[in-house]
């Protein structure tokens, strides 16, 4: 089935994509982005495309638990990797933690971005470097968001970094 | 008023949250068919000219391209300039993509590219080839003041100038204190996170569901209902999320008229979406040029106000803005002289972006306030305090309400203002300079007209219906609450409908009006229902509410009761089962009241203050603290509406130090068409923000005592940024942004 929506009679390649948890075997001209797979034949549209050139964050996802912009990323070169998109964070219904906390903070407008920071703020806490909120600013810059909910974003960021007990967030929350 | 809320006035979580949070909400170019087409414009690459010859020949051949589109073979669209008239279009000839051969500014679209997938219309477009005729380009405002003019028909008459007043001239001449300067503001680009984008979804009956990026469902369909010729009840539009606009999605964007032009002369679905280069080629914030005169009494009194101000426009539009009649509104002064004039540039043609004019205009009277409490030799926020109106001088109208004085008050406080010292570079942080400065803002309270539907269902289920929109201003949850608030239901028994054409007539999101007319329309509906209701209830034998009338009568638990008491009233339900209806259905209109327009003026207002520190070698500034305290009536959800305060000061940040469109007038061509170049503010560049609503009751701006909050939030923030980086450096810099190399030409002017 996947094939099929990507097929216009170009050359192909096929890999094995994992996205959010399913595998998926996937015939992709080799000048498919993975933003423009998730987009357009996957209809993952909670990835958003923002400028296409690695400069907005709004395409940013997890691969192997890392944040990257989609739009850098070409599908072919994904062979073998676990891909988590913001559908795979949790749904309306059941909102991951970082999700629950944009909610809450109000931390967007529009929305479009949201995605994009929210993944990058999953992988922030991951990475395990934000020690302070001068840090959680610095390491979300490439994150953009024209709404202007940055503090919002911040707050919502250093709550879950409390929650998960990260140093020196964990002394604030005790 | 609704008195006593019990929703109204909580800050709710936004209801579209969950589903903006998950991906889950659907944007404009995020819709699907099968056998979808996909888009792609190939924008001008000269300012102005002819195109002498345009080569689609290898475009066409490549594998998955079905057609592309020139002037050549443009399908036949309307000719008459008012089938072309949205609802904000401008005097003269709008924009009609793929017109003919000329070239009217950069980036105009030349072609577009028609293909079974998104690579191959991108890569396609890339191999037609241009010739081009390429004219002398003038697209430097400080160049073309000579050609400058009155717009010989005014966009509002409300733009217009208002007549002198006094003897402004004379009164400047012979006032003790005086400052005349020129500020210049550089281009801004709205860009919004989400590219411009339309899926226009084609069936066989000839119909068209299109979703469209706008601030406007209905202007959109209008629009291509009177370009195509098409029957309005063959097109919906809907816009149930928008990613962004800040104004730039009032007028319907060209990759609309594209994508349906496709569909309908190849009979299939089509999606356009514009690229992140291409979001800086139309409506955009003109380049604005002006110039501030101010003179005081020894004791800070304005004695006289000059202000003229020249804007940039395009070749084909007269684009008109209200840039200086906020100098005249602002504080009393009995000598004004105003002016405006724009000048045509070989660009597109600018438009609304947050507080059209004001941003611009306000930014360089309290920069120029700033300068004056300097000359004086009085604190910024004294002068201020000492010149405050309590009517509008340029109408000649009362105010219909201005809490300013508590704005300054709170602000001032929570900021600390009563630690600042006035000498300039007396302040500071290891290497860093500090300084605080402040200033004033102002934007006009509207009411449009708005008509919405409400239901209530005999088990309690609320559903409104508006063709408004939400693009990140939280109009989903602030519709809700008034329903809510009406009925006695809780928010979930609220189900909002908005973001679609076919629903009751609203218009286009803007001007910070649509809180106060859809919010207002959705309570006179819901009174409507109770009406009804009411009518119903009297019908049954024995009614409780026999001698009740509307205004004593009101919804609480699920039951139709009198206000005085709660005891006396009859289930709703049982209402309508007595009157054999399962819902009761009432449409609501509110338009401005012409008689309190007559009387009345109505502003908000906000004191903006703000704090930077400079590096005192490479004098990077960075805005380290911002307070802003807002007068706007009633505030229906106070986290929504603070998130719509934080943006426009973050925006406002954005215009103070970073956002800067650049143009090589060699060549007229914009060159920074990215994000990586043109810099809007980031994390790392937002501190600390507060926000403060002070009280305000407004019984007269409109139905329900709001004013609105979308345009406020910037107005201000530039020159307090300003304000506050000569505070700290003694530098006055008088030409926005601020960048670092125009902070090391500045000699200490101190």
């Amino acid at each position: 089935m996947d094939s099929a929506l990507l097929g216009s009679g170009l050359p192909t390649c096929s890999v094995n994509i994992s996205i959010n948890g399913e595998n998926r075997s996937l015939d992709i001209p080799p000048w498919v982005t993975l933003l423009d797979l998730l987009r357009g034949p996957l209809e993952l549209t909670g990835t958003k495309k923002g400028c296409d050139h690695g400069q907005c964050g709004a395409c940013t996802v997890l691969i192997n638990g890392e944040r990257v912009n989609s739009c850098l990323k070409l599908a072919v070169s994904l062979d073998g990797a676990e891909v988590t998109t913001i559908e795979g964070l949790g749904t309306p219904d059941n909102l991951h933690p970082m999700q629950k906390a944009f909610v809450e903070h109000d931390a967007f407008q529009c929305g479009y971005c949201t995605p994009g920071q929210i993944c990058s703020a999953v992988g922030l806490v991951k990475e395990g470097r934000a020690r302070s909120r001068a840090d959680i600013r610095e390491l979300m810059s490439g994150n953009l968001c024209r709404c202007g909910a940055y503090s919002n974003i911040a707050d919502a960021i250093e709550e879950v970094l409390g929650a998960e007990g990260a140093q020196p967030y964990k002394e604030a929350a005790e | 008023m609704l008195n006593e809320s019990k929703v109204v006035g909580l800050p709710l979580a936004r209801i579209d949250g969950p589903l903006k949070v998950s991906g889950k909400a659907r944007y404009a170019a995020e819709h699907f068919a099968t056998d979808m087409l996909f888009g792609r414009v190939l924008p001008a690459t000269i300012a102005t000219g002819r195109i002498t010859d345009i080569d689609v020949s290898e475009a066409e051949r490549f594998p998955g391209v079905v057609k592309v589109y020139t002037y050549k073979n443009r399908p036949t669209v309307a000719k008459r300039e008012s089938k072309w008239k949205d609802e904000v279009a401008l005097p003269g000839y709008t924009m009609r993509p793929l017109e003919d051969d000329h070239v009217q500014f950069d980036g105009q679209p030349i072609a577009f590219v028609v293909a079974e997938n998104f690579e191959a219309a991108r890569d396609a477009a890339e191999l037609i080839r241009v010739r081009y005729a390429a004219y002398d380009p003038h697209t430097d405002l400080l160049q073309e003041q000579a050609n400058s003019y009155e717009p010989p028909v005014p966009r509002m008459k409300e733009f217009m100038p208002p007549k002198p007043r006094g003897d402004a001239e004379g009164a400047f001449a012979q006032a003790p204190h005086k400052i005349a300067f020129e500020y210049y503001m550089e281009g801004e680009h709205h860009n919004p996170m989400e590219l411009f984008g339309s899926t226009v979804l084609w069936e066989k009956d000839g119909r068209l569901t299109i979703h469209d990026k706008t601030q406007g469902p209905q202007n959109s369909h209008d629009y291509v209902c009177n370009v195509f010729g098409l029957k309005p009840e063959n097109v919906v539009v809907q816009n149930k999320f928008v990613g962004g606009a800040f104004g730039q999605g009032l007028r319907p964007k060209y990759q609309l008229f594209l994508a349906v032009m496709a569909s309908l002369d190849l009979r299939r679905s089509v999606k356009a979406e514009m690229s992140r280069r291409e979001m800086f080629y139309l409506t955009w914030r003109p380049v604005c040029l002006q110039k501030v005169s101010l003179a005081a009494d020894a004791e800070g009194n304005l004695q006289s106000i000059m202000h003229h101000a020249l804007g940039g426009t395009s070749r084909y539009e007269d684009y008109q803005e209200n840039v200086a009649n906020w100098s005249g509104m602002a504080y009393k002064c009995d000598n004004v002289k105003i002016s405006y004039e724009i000048a045509k540039l070989d660009r597109s043609t600018p438009g609304d972006m947050r507080a059209p004019g004001a941003a611009s205009g306000v930014t360089a009277l309290e920069t120029a306030m700033d300068e004056l409490a300097y000359e004086v030799g009085i604190d910024p926020l004294e002068l201020r305090i000492r010149n405050f109106i309590h009517v509008d001088q340029n109408q000649d109208k009362e105010l219909t309400s201005k809490a300013l004085h508590a704005c300054y008050r709170e602000a001032a406080e929570s900021f600390g203002w009563a630690n600042r010292s006035h000498e300039p570079r007396s302040m500071k942080d290891g290497n860093e300079l500090v300084g605080w400065g402040m200033a004033t803002g102002f934007w006009e309270a509207q009411l449009s007209e708005a008509e919405a539907k409400v239901s209530l269902s005999s088990d309690g289920k609320v559903v409104v219906s508006a063709a408004a929109s939400d693009i990140g201003t939280g109009t989903y949850t602030i519709l809700n609450q008034v329903a809510a608030e009406a009925f006695g239901v809780s928010p979930q028994a609220v189900t909002v409908r908005i973001g679609d054409s076919s629903l009751p007539k609203t218009s286009v999101e803007g001007g910070s009006w649509t809180a106060a007319s859809s919010g207002s329309a959705v309570q006179v509906a819901a009174r409507a229902v109770v009406a009804t209701l009411l009518k119903h209830a009297q019908s049954m034998p024995n009614s409780p509410l026999a001698d009740a009338s509307e205004d004593q009568v009101e919804i609480a638990e699920g039951r139709l009761v009198l206000q005085a008491n709660h005891q006396v009233g009859v289930a709703f339900a049982d209402i309508m089962e007595a009157a054999g209806v399962s819902e009761v259905e009432e449409h609501g209109k509110v338009a401005p009241d012409p008689a309190t327009m007559k009387k009345f003026s109505a502003y908000t207002h906000s004191a903006v203050f703000v704090e930077v520190k400079v590096d005192e070698e490479l004098l990077i500034p960075r805005v380290t603290r911002v307070v802003t305290a807002v007068a706007a009536g009633r505030i229906l959800n106070p986290k929504t509406a603070r998130s719509q305060i934080l943006g426009g000061v973050v925006m406002g940040v954005g215009m103070a130090l970073h956002e800067e469109g650049m143009v090589d007038h060699r060549t007229g061509r914009v060159m920074n068409h990215n994000l990586a170049e043109y810099h809007v503010p980031a994390h790392a560049d937002i501190e600390d923000l507060e926000v403060i609503f002070v009280k305000e009751d407004d019984d007269k701006v409109s139905p329900i005592g709001v004013k609105g909050l979308g345009e406020i939030g910037i107005v201000g923030v530039a020159a307090a940024v300003s304000n506050a980086i000569f505070h700290a450096t003694g530098k006055r810099i008088r030409h926005f942004p601020m960048t670092i190399d125009k902070l090391l030409a500045e000699p200490d002017r101190h």
